[in-house]
């Protein structure tokens, strides 16, 4: 048994954090801030020109050639500088599942400009009237002579208003079961038909409703078989194990350590106080128990091994620590810990009164913490389905 | 490089305890040792194994293993809640063999020639004596602090256990008797408290593995259990809390685990991490106690049913530092007091 990351794993990370130093500029936090949109199409380019785009594909693909270790820093200090990675998570999902499930064609058209930054893919399967339940999508996409003519209506496709194409789950076999008459799709974001309404969100990120009206696309941007859509979805979902919000934790936890040595207006520094301790001591027990439930998924899964249940239990427990952990030391300050800021303020504490909004949304996205725990309870502890 | 196997070493270590505890440490066994919390034949069983002499030095008499054994070790005896005091004789024993002065070696090579059991009392002395010594009333060395003085006493009168929620040989103890001074200063009180550190994290690995069974007992009995004509774990409401408590338990194995090898590695963050351990375990394991105990329905509450053995045994063990509320302000005092305040890395 070893705890520690490796000595390559910790010379990537002093170099990633001089090449964030130099990126992610006030102008990039600035325009993140007002716009909700935390893409940066001149980050993503110089993070591809490094191969940190995939950092696990090989060099003669456009990757990074980096073993897991060295990923997983990568990863972390991302987390850590709040870069604008969203995008890239998203694009690189269905990049890999074109790996798996796409054409030549479609491989050559879209691997390469996907590791390079070129190019954004938003993910396009809920619904308004579907969410965890995404395979009871109803956007109908139905065959006409060598094309699809696709309607209906996606939620929550975040960064559509940058994206090139959305990948979209919809219903070609209406007669089918629910997860046998789904395929999907690359819509081009200039198609005509295709549209995107802006949706605001508690946390300040920005996410859409796409809209498809007679949006006509080639067969050709059709990925896997004809009904064969929900294995492709799957796969997609499948491709991360290990999500942590350690880092997310681990950075609010800081902000408030260094605010509540600050001596107060009662002339105690509330670090002094031992309730206060408590709860900052909790904290750094729940980011140090995220991010280790975070290394084990991902080393298992280096290992060859399947992570469902312990994947589920990283991304369970470090989004419920977060959302609760941000209640904890946004408490500990009283209302000068809900001022509003940019972000930094005189003590950073915007940023828990930030994280406190935001770290909802992690309990939802990639996976409601009730879809892990029915995973965590039938794939790890053998009991009956629950739904 | 980061690595979350067993050595070869380890499963085979592993592996004998376990056989031994599933021959030899029923819960039946556990029973019939309750109140005091002690079996002569299993220590004896224990000390043949090398449970002792496992995490102590060559120099010190010991087999030179490392202190992640120890724990891999304790997440078995929590796991047959094994009423042995191995815990505290392993912390004992690496505490004289740091301490090192002549009569410290002494009383070591003593115990480990007669297989004696040793104990470390986590509170000084105070007007004399040590309240609620954990493993008082069975060890024939207990360590201690008196004022600037880590003291020991041998042969302690037997001191009648106190019944306790966790039927564990606690025992309250004089020093009237006298004591030997093993060493004095502040040096020696440093390594009396990581020795207390290091108690604890062992506490965390019984914890966690008493935990990780009453988890399975509850897989078990939710599974087999019917209800409105279905089993009782296809019902959300307990199968997500039993999602909730495995994770939790999950996570407070690789801490403790973790803690394990900064120990041995002495890494700088250790001595959080060993508490950072004995916290997350006594929460995990209260908490999947708690849980199963409870989808027992009125079973649970039955001396019959084992269930109510793992939440006594766990709740008892985290109390035997004090209030677990302070374990959490004693971590901060680690984090923040003594090391930079930027967490554990």
């Amino acid at each position: 048994m070893d705890f520690e990351l490796g000595a390559a794993a910790e010379t990537l990370r002093h170099e990633v954090r001089q090449f964030l130093a130099k990126h992610l500029t006030e102008d990039v936090y600035e325009q993140m801030a007002t716009t909700g949109t935390y893409y940066d199409a001149g980050f993503a380019k110089a993070m591809g020109q490094r191969g940190w785009i995939a950092p696990g594909w090989p060099q003669s693909e456009g990757g990074g050639g980096r073993t897991w270790l060295e990923q997983v820093v990568l990863s972390q200090e991302l987390r850590r500088a709040e870069a604008p990675v969203d995008g890239i998570g998203t694009t690189m999902l269905i990049a890999e599942t074109l790996r798996i499930f796409g054409t030549p064609e479609q491989r050559a058209a879209l691997m390469g400009p996907a590791v390079r930054g070129e190019v954004v893919i938003a993910l396009g399967y809920s619904e308004p009237d579907s969410g965890s339940d995404a395979a009871a999508a109803r956007t109908r996409a139905m065959a006409d002579g060598g094309e699809w003519v696709i309607n209906g209506e996606k939620m929550f496709t975040t960064l559509s208003q940058v994206a090139d194409y959305v990948f979209v789950l919809a219903r070609t076999n209406p007669d089918a079961k629910k997860h046998r008459g789904l395929t999907t799709f690359l819509v081009p974001t200039n198609t005509t038909g295709f549209s995107v309404s802006e949706v605001k969100t508690m946390g300040g990120e920005r996410t859409n409703i796409t809209t498809y009206e007679d949006v006509r696309i080639p067969d050709n941007l059709r990925v896997g078989d004809v009904d064969g859509g929900w294995a492709v979805a799957c796969a997609a979902l499948e491709l991360e194990h290990g999500i942590t919000y350690a880092e997310d934790i681990e950075q609010i936890l800081q902000v408030a350590v260094r605010a509540a040595a600050e001596v107060g207006d009662d002339g105690v520094a509330p670090i002094e106080r031992a309730s206060v301790r408590a709860r900052l001591a909790q904290a750094a027990l729940e980011t140090e128990m995220s991010r280790l439930l975070g290394l084990r998924a991902t080393w298992m899964q280096e290992q060859g091994q399947r992570p469902v249940a312990e994947g589920s239990m990283s991304k369970l427990y470090s989004s419920e620590a977060f959302a609760r952990v941000a209640n904890d030391l946004l408490d500990i300050f009283g209302p000068a810990g809900s001022e509003q800021g940019r972000g930094l303020g005189e003590h950073g504490l915007a940023k828990i009164e930030h994280a406190y909004r935001h770290a909802q949304v992690t309990r939802i996205y990639a996976g409601t913490s009730e879809i892990h725990r029915s995973l965590i309870a039938e794939a790890g502890l053998g009991l009956p389905r629950t739904r | 490089m980061f690595d979350l196997g067993y050595s070869e070493e380890q499963e085979l270590l592993v592996a004998a305890f376990g056989r031994v505890l599933e021959r030899e440490c029923s819960t039946e066994v556990v029973r019939a040792h309750e109140p005091l919390g002690f079996s002569d034949a299993l220590w004896t069983r224990m000390v043949e194994l090398g449970g002792v002499d496992m995490a102590l030095p060559e120099a010190a008499g010991g087999s030179g293993g490392g202190f992640l054994d120890a724990v891999l070790v304790h997440e078995v005896l929590g796991a047959y809640l094994a009423p042995v005091p191995l815990a505290e004789t392993v912390a004992a024993g690496r505490l004289l063999a740091t301490l090192a002065t002549e009569p410290a070696l002494k009383l070591l090579a003593g115990a480990l020639e007669s297989g004696v059991a040793m104990t470390i009392a986590p509170r000084p002395a105070s007007a004399g004596r040590l309240r609620s010594v954990p493993a008082g009333a069975v060890a024939g060395v207990v360590v201690a602090r008196d004022a600037d003085r880590v003291v020991a006493l041998t042969a302690p009168p037997a001191a009648a256990g106190v019944p306790n929620l966790g039927a564990l040989p606690a025992a309250d103890l004089s020093l009237d008797g006298g004591v030997i001074e093993i060493a004095a200063g502040p040096a020696a009180l440093a390594c009396f408290d990581d020795a207390v550190l290091e108690w604890r994290a062992l506490l965390a690995a019984l914890m966690t593995g008493a935990g990780q069974r009453a988890l399975a007992i509850g897989v078990d009995y939710t599974k087999g259990r019917y209800a409105f004509g279905v089993p009782i774990a296809s019902f959300q409401s307990i199968a997500h809390r039993m999602a909730d408590a495995a994770t939790a338990l999950d996570g407070a194995t690789l801490v403790t685990r973790k803690a394990g090898w900064a120990i041995d590695t002495a890494a700088v963050q250790w001595r959080p991490l060993a508490q950072m351990a004995f916290v997350a375990g006594a929460q995990a394991a209260r908490h999947v106690t708690d849980e199963v105990l409870h989808f027992h329905g009125g079973y649970g509450f039955m001396q019959e049913y084992d269930i109510q053995l793992y939440f006594r045994r766990v709740k008892a063990w985290a109390l035997q530092d004090g209030d677990p509320a302070v374990a959490l302000e004693d971590l901060a005092d680690l984090l923040w007091d003594r090391l930079p305040p930027t967490g554990v890395a």
